[in-house]
């Protein structure tokens, strides 16, 4: 399981995330009380995502960012504005695609997806992979389906020691302080309704 | 591909990091047109323009608010016992507290719900349940005192609570839990067909406000979420969300979301209302507390109860109806005209919203899908009227103001969003911190709302204030909702965990208010109405201390003869008739809490001397420059001391 020790190894090095919040926070603080018309932009960059927390334990969004293995969801999930929701109280079980699941798509098709008219499409492939609730791989065994965040249902086919999630094969599992991201080796499209 | 992905993520990293940083600078020169910090401001000696009543939660008490300042004015006990009054302390307030399981301090207070008359707030008094130990309790809005609490039996984990229809006839309880009705001794795993579901209909006297639960609807066992009143057209009606439809007892997280749809049940209580008022309905035996504070003796009473009405309402045709409605629906709320019932479910990124006219055709022409043990189920695409659909995650309540908006909670995207009712398009949406719950527009869930303000109650609470350690107050925003978009104006804490709040304009209950109880109405068994009646009885074991006060002296303020394993009862009479002048009472050794007194009323505190000595006891309250000189000793002597009783003061 090289992907689980990769992730672990990183779970505490959040040199991006850092960056990110320092500057965030300063526009919070300076932001809450004084602002008289909250714009869209604004609030892109407040919410839970933005705490400085070194003492919980990473939440889905920070392992995420921590891995070297999922810089293209990360950066999906940052092109869909979905940062508050990862970090939510969840509980939120995650369904991490490695950068190579990403690759492996049809030539185009992730610049096509980070292209910001596209940000809803994104998003709704993205919460296809978020679930509400936190089961471990074996527990998921008990499933044949999963609700999803988009409002669409996944399959759940289990052969031998081996889960698959819509097509997608756990490949790792990392546990959350809202949750637990299972890192899969597909990118798991919704079904066209 | 994969360089190319990493590059895509490097610039779009920056990117985010220059485009905060720019925003800061967006922000600061915000500041200079601080519009937002005038609306909040109430200057000193100004008052708010509305009260806001926000449950406790855990804290199992009501708080009071002044919007839009966010100031606390009060904390009013309901359901825990609270030191500061000496609520469920005093001799007097404790049977508000007794239950069929005995004297239960605690509870876990969910929602309020401001009496009604024609659908439009009348600010008589406010409805809250208990949770946990099920309870609806009824405060007065002139004292803001709790008058009445009356247990629900056959329930378990009050949630559905407490809603009142529109001409407050009845506040209404659901079950959460079902359970076996009767009690029993069975299998856990025996839940499947033999758990109920009551839904409770306590009729509320016109007059005095007096509650009587007049009858239980005893459905299947589902949980039963949340509820609302039926308004205007839809008057006689009540909906109620559910969840676990499944009847799962285990692992409900998975176990309960199963089906695709639950549903929201249409209960119409006037036919359930004539069948149980023509003899229909079956008397059982139950176990209940009833427990009343009248304000004239100034004690509460406590009775059991022994019977209950129960309904099937399969036995009552044409009452009872299920409308589908996608996963676990949480909230179930009605918008001013009584046409929508929206069922917020929490599991879904849509609002689910049925029609009241097409659910009355889809029962005319019969449009069902099956049935629930033996309960119609309508057809979903005969009562939909709509789907909301945000791309919010979680719904979880809506409320809504006179201007045909609805305003709906999404806990997990921790927003609130604005959209039309009747076109579903979303119109506007505004981050909360964090992770929003319920909301509350004075009015906003009744015929006649008054959408000047909404507050978001949030469950976390993280980095909004100065840090207190692990443990922290909730926290609230507040947004103008006057115009297109919601502006958010103020972040303030709130105490306990407030589920959902009820608000309404400050002159329905301002001129109301009581300002003092007038002594010469205390009709207390143990009233001092005059300072020559203070004096102190023996009756075996037993002490009664007659005794007054007034600015700054007790009335006796030396007691002896008193002896160890005494019960040594302290009635307090106030002779105060001043607005704001309580006095307290404490004494070494207390073992219940002090007691506060207001102008003209009477509270006992018990006092059992464990040790022989000379006492001291104080007002606890700073009443006036000679606060501190407001004090007395009991003498306390053996057991077998042949001391006689005596009392005096200024001798």
């Amino acid at each position: 399981m090289k992907t689980i020790t990769k992730l672990r190894l990183l779970v505490g090095s959040f040199f991006m995330l850092i960056l990110f919040v320092g500057c965030k926070n300063e526009a919070k603080t300076e932001g809450t009380t004084s602002s008289t018309t909250p714009t869209t932009e604004e609030d892109k960059e407040r919410g839970q995502a933005f705490i400085e927390d070194d003492e919980s334990t990473p939440n889905v969004l920070q392992i995420a960012i921590g891995s070297p293995d999922h810089t293209t969801l990360v950066a999906a999930v940052q092109a869909a504005d979905l940062e508050n929701v990862l970090v939510n109280a969840g509980p939120l079980m995650v369904f991490a695609p490695t950068n190579e699941a990403f690759a492996a798509l049809p030539e185009g098709t992730v610049d096509n997806l980070l292209k910001p008219e596209n940000k809803d499409a994104l998003a709704n492939i993205l919460k296809y992979h978020v679930t509400p609730g936190n089961y471990s791989k074996d527990f998921l065994k008990k499933f044949k389906k999963l609700g999803q965040a988009n409002d669409q249902n996944v399959m759940i086919v289990v052969e031998g020691d081996d889960v698959f999630v819509g097509g997608a094969k756990i490949i790792g599992s990392v546990k959350a302080g809202n949750g637990i991201v299972h890192v899969v080796d597909k990118v798991m499209l919704p079904p066209e309704e | 591909m994969k360089n190319l992905n990493y590059l895509i993520c490097i610039l779009f990293g920056l990117g985010i990091t220059l485009s905060s940083c720019n925003n800061q600078s967006q922000k600061s020169n915000g500041a200079l047109s601080s519009s937002a910090a005038e609306k909040v401001y109430v200057a000193p000696g100004e008052q708010d323009e509305f009260y806001a009543f926000l449950s406790g939660g855990y804290s199992g008490n009501l708080t009071v608010y002044g919007l839009p300042s966010g100031r606390l004015f009060k904390e009013i006990p309901v359901f825990s016992q609270f030191p500061t009054s000496g609520y469920g302390y005093s001799e007097e307030t404790k049977p508000m507290l007794n239950t069929s399981f005995g004297f239960i301090p605690w509870d876990d207070l969910h929602h309020p719900d401001i009496s009604q008359t024609n659908g439009e707030l009348d600010g008589r008094w406010i409805f809250v349940n208990g949770n946990n130990t099920p309870r609806i309790a009824r405060v007065s809005l002139s004292t803001f005192e709790t008058e009445e609490i009356i247990e629900v039996p056959n329930s378990a984990g009050n949630h559905s609570s407490s809603f009142i229809t529109e001409n407050t006839e009845y506040v209404v309880a659901g079950t959460r839990f079902s359970v076996p009705v009767p009690q029993r001794d069975m299998p856990i795993n025996e839940y499947k067909g033999n758990f109920k579901g009551a839904l409770s209909f306590i009729s509320v006297a016109p007059d005095n406000g007096r509650m009587n639960l007049e009858f239980q609807v005893l459905m299947p066992g589902f949980n039963y979420d949340l509820s609302h009143p039926g308004r205007g057209k839809s008057h006689g009606w009540f909906f109620f969300t559910t969840y676990n439809t499944e009847e799962a007892s285990s692992l409900l997280e998975v176990n309960a979301s199963q089906n695709d749809k639950d549903f929201i049940a249409a209960v119409n209580w006037k036919k359930i209302e004539e069948y149980v008022k023509n003899g229909g309905g079956t008397k059982m035996p139950a176990d209940y507390a009833h427990n009343v504070y009248d304000e004239e003796t100034h004690t509460g009473t406590s009775t059991m109860k022994k019977e209950v009405i129960t309904v099937d309402p399969t036995k009552v045709p044409g009452a009872l109806y299920f409308l589908p409605t996608p996963k676990s629906p949480h909230g179930c709320d009605v918008d001013p005209t009584g046409e929508y019932i929206i069922g917020n479910g929490k599991l879904s990124a849509d609002l689910t919203v049925h029609s009241f006219d097409k659910m009355l055709a889809a029962i005319e022409g019969e449009k069902f899908d099956g049935d629930a043990y033996g309960i119609p189920i309508l057809k979903f695409e005969d009562v939909l009227a709509g789907v909301v659909k945000s791309g919010g995650l979680g719904p979880l309540h809506t409320e809504f103001d006179e201007k045909g908006n609805a305003y709906t909670t999404f806990f997990i995207s921790s927003e609130v969003v604005k959209w039309k009712v009747g076109t579903w398009e979303v119109i506007d949406r505004k981050p909360t911190y964090y992770s929003v719950g319920h909301l509350m527009i004075p009015g906003g869930n009744s015929r006649k709302p008054f959408g000047k303000y909404v507050v978001a109650m949030n469950k976390i609470t993280k980095d909004r204030y100065l840090p207190t350690g692990p443990e922290m107050e909730h926290s609230a925003q507040l947004y103008d909702i006057s115009g297109e978009k919601m502006e958010l104006l103020l972040d303030f804490p709130t105490h306990g965990e407030p589920h959902y709040a009820a608000g309404c304009p400050a002159e329905l209950l301002a001129s109301n208010s009581k300002k003092i109880y007038r002594l010469d109405e205390n009709k207390h068994k143990y009233a001092t109405i005059g300072v020559d009646d203070a004096r102190v009885e023996r009756d075996g074991n037993e002490v009664h201390v007659y005794m007054s006060t007034i600015r700054s002296h007790f009335t006796p303020d030396n007691i002896e003869g008193v002896k160890v394993g005494d019960k040594v009862y302290f009635h307090i009479t106030n002779h105060e008739q001043d607005f704001d002048v309580p006095h307290g009472f404490s004494i070494i050794g207390q073992g219940t809490s002090e007691i506060l007194v207001m102008p003209g009323q009477t509270k006992t505190s018990l006092w059992e001397p464990k040790k022989v000595g000379v006492w001291p006891f104080y007002c606890t309250d700073f009443c006036s420059a000679l606060h501190q000189e407001m004090q007395g000793y009991v003498r306390v002597s053996p057991a077998n001391s042949n001391i006689d009783l005596s009392w005096s003061l200024g001798e």
